[in-house]
């Protein structure tokens, strides 16, 4: 794909990440390249330990790697202040975690307002605009002033999701975003972000599951730190469908 | 992140641990009520013995024997005995600055009359005791230079002695009691003036012409002190020199020769005591501060345990964009909170009770403004100092490892 035009928003180049466990070497990643462009909905998908978190830590400039060169939309990660990273998250990352990390006994709308509480372009005015925008984008309109502790799994995961998209980041980055919830749940937060892949979002989503790589554009495959495989999918299953196609609740 | 929405995020961290926010205050409450407390009573003794001395009238001198003693030396019991009748006379006949003077010679011991009686100090003076330290006779009259010189057995009594010895509002006058098996008929009854702020009860005295007391008392040839009132405040100085000349001749100290008596005025015995107060309080003072030391510790223990049960949240606002400084930021104004709203409590709770419940023992209090600025201040430097030490250990989190913590 080298005569690709559209915009790459994120470029590795040989990152290694190795952990230095006593006298033992970890090697979490071993050498990891690839570009992700504009747009894109890339699974990274691999058996628990083969360094899916440590990838996405390096992407979402958590971490910085031993070896090679991280670029994220044009900025050369690698040689970064903590200071600087934390800056760069602020502006050009959304996180999606695994156990929705919100935070206790504060509403929705609170919850989404945090990224921009840390970026002083935001005035508290614009920050609400903003966030009751993104609750609106997850269809949670309706839900403002509901605390964390008054909403079900798959509330919470979309509360976290406008969370990522508040700040209108480059990249959307999940880490197993629907492995605590139930397959119905799971099938609907993957509506959303197949909604978002068509809203024109780029989104990484980590999962050790490989169904859910059928309803990506494209799939990367790593095993043991490295790549196994990476694969454009041409037939990007719809998880409506698949919903749809669920067995319905018995209270339904 | 701005300022006031660091604020907004402490305030609510604050009051979300209600319980536990107040009871870390608790220590700085208790710390900042009692120095204010102690400040209070320190100041407010000083400004009633100021009022006392001042009363007893300022232009008084008090000339004791021995050389100036404040530097602690100890001194030879004959040093002590260096007031003779002698100085006495040359100075009734060589004053010029001193209106009135009275020799003193003291002795403590029990008053008797009938089958009462009770324990009691006997001062030695003479009839112009009474002026200098303004006695006033209520009932009779007080003895006479005459008196004086034939060391008649006559005294004016405190209403304390006439309580104890005659029942309360009992006519006086004309009995007779007996001081250390001495008969004393009682010539005169004084005006009470109450306890002094020392808590000691000045209507517990009994006055006697100074040579009763020297022959058939205390049986010693030299007085314990001579008191003088100058003529003003203003010539206390003046006066002072005056009697050192004179006492100096008197003893035949020639050139270099150290004073072998001492003479106050009543401005320096008040700024004697003031300091002395000054160092009572500070002790006081340095006893309550020592328990906001450990209010704060208590602050940092509270902080610590916060910042450990919050990793997650840290963790999240770091992956969202908080740098380790506004993570610092933010808990150390969570700590500054805790104690500055426990100082304000403690100022407010410090007040009240200088105000109504020190009164309500007996005590004179009178909070010093400037204690309250610094109670303040103080508590903002705890809240800093000891917030410092958990806002750390929070901005050097990893971010990685907080937000996985369970
Ligand atoms: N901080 C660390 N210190 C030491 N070893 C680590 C650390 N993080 C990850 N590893 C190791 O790196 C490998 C990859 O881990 P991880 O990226 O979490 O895998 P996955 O998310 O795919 O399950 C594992 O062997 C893990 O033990
Ligand atoms: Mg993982």
């Amino acid at each position: 794909m080298a005569e690709d035009k559209r915009k790459v928003v994120i470029e590795l180049r040989n990152v290694k990440r190795y952990f230095q466990v006593g006298s033992e070497t970890v090697k979490a990643l071993r050498g990891v390249s690839f570009k992700i462009y504009e747009g894109e909905f890339v699974t990274i998908q691999g058996t628990s330990g083969s360094g899916k978190s440590t990838l996405l830590n390096q992407l979402g400039c958590l971490d910085t790697p031993t070896e090679g060169e991280y670029i994220l939309d044009g900025i050369s990660v690698r040689s970064m202040s903590k200071n600087q990273r934390a800056h760069l998250r602020n502006r050009k990352i959304g996180f999606v975690f695994q156990n929705y990390n919100l935070l206790a006994k504060t509403t929705a709308v609170e919850n989404v307002e945090l990224p921009l509480m840390y970026n002083n372009k935001y005035n508290a005015k614009q920050r609400r605009e903003a966030a009751v925008k993104a609750l609106q984008a997850v269809g949670l309109g309706d839900r403002l002033e509901h605390k964390s502790n008054q909403m079900s799994g798959g509330q919470m995961q979309r509360v976290a999701i406008a969370r990522a998209l508040v700040n209108n980041p480059a990249v959307l980055l999940a880490d197993e975003a629907t492995g605590n919830l139930d397959t119905r749940t799971s099938f609907e937060m993957l509506v959303l972000f197949q909604e978002l892949y068509k809203k024109g979002h780029t989104i990484i989503f980590v999962t050790h599951n490989p169904e859910i790589a059928e309803y990506s554009s494209r799939n990367i495959n790593l095993r043991d730190g490295k790549i196994r495989e990476d694969t454009i999918n041409t037939n990007i299953k719809s998880a409506a469908e698949a919903l749809a196609a669920l067995p319905k609740p018995q209270d339904d | 992140m701005n300022l006031l929405n660091l604020f907004k995020v402490s305030i609510t961290a604050v009051a979300s641990n209600k319980m536990r926010s107040f009871l870390s205050m608790l220590g700085i409450i208790i710390g900042v009520a009692a120095v204010i407390i102690m400040m209070s009573i320190g100041q407010g003794s000083k400004e009633s013995i100021r009022k006392e001395l001042s009363t007893m009238g300022t232009n008084l001198l008090t000339i004791r024997p021995g050389a100036d003693m404040r530097g602690g030396v100890r001194q030879d019991p004959s040093a002590m005995q260096t007031l003779k009748m002698a100085d006495y006379q040359r100075i009734m006949q060589e004053k010029k600055y001193v209106t009135k003077v009275s020799p003193e010679v003291t002795s403590a011991g029990q008053v008797i009359y009938g089958n009462n009686n009770t324990n009691s100090t006997i001062y030695g003076e003479s009839p112009e005791y009474l002026d200098i330290k303004q006695w006033v006779v209520e009932e009779g009259d007080c003895f006479t230079e005459e008196d004086v010189k034939k060391a008649a057995k006559v005294a004016v009594v405190g209403k304390t002695i006439v309580t104890e010895l005659f029942g309360e509002g009992a006519d006086a006058i004309g009995k007779t009691i007996r001081f250390k098996s001495i008969p004393l008929r009682i010539v005169g009854v004084l005006k009470s003036k109450g306890y002094n702020s020392w808590g000691m009860d000045q209507d517990n005295v009994i006055i006697a012409p100074y040579s009763t007391v020297m022959k058939r008392i205390a049986a010693q040839t030299f007085f314990s002190s001579i008191v003088c009132s100058a003529i003003t405040e203003d010539l206390s100085d003046t006066a002072i020199e005056e009697l050192t000349q004179i006492l100096r001749e008197n003893h035949k100290l020639k050139g270099d020769a150290a004073d072998d008596f001492t003479i106050r005025s009543q401005a320096e015995m008040m700024a004697t005591m003031s300091s002395t107060m000054d160092t009572v309080t500070l002790i006081l003072v340095v006893a309550a501060a020592f328990s906001l030391l450990v209010a704060g510790i208590g602050i940092m223990n509270i902080m610590l345990v916060s910042v450990t049960e919050r990793t997650k949240e840290i963790g999240l606002r770091m992956a969202v964009g908080a740098t380790g400084a506004v993570i610092s930021l933010q808990f150390l104004i969570e700590s500054v909170l805790i104690s500055v709203t426990g100082g304000l409590l403690g100022i407010l709770v410090g007040c009240s009770a200088s105000g109504f419940l020190v009164p309500a023992f007996g005590m004179p209090s009178s909070v010093p403004a400037w204690s309250i600025y610094v109670s303040f201040l103080v508590c903002v430097c705890i809240g800093i100092l000891f917030g410092y030490i958990p806002a750390q250990k929070a901005a050097r989190m990893d971010p990685i490892e907080a937000i996985r913590h369970e």
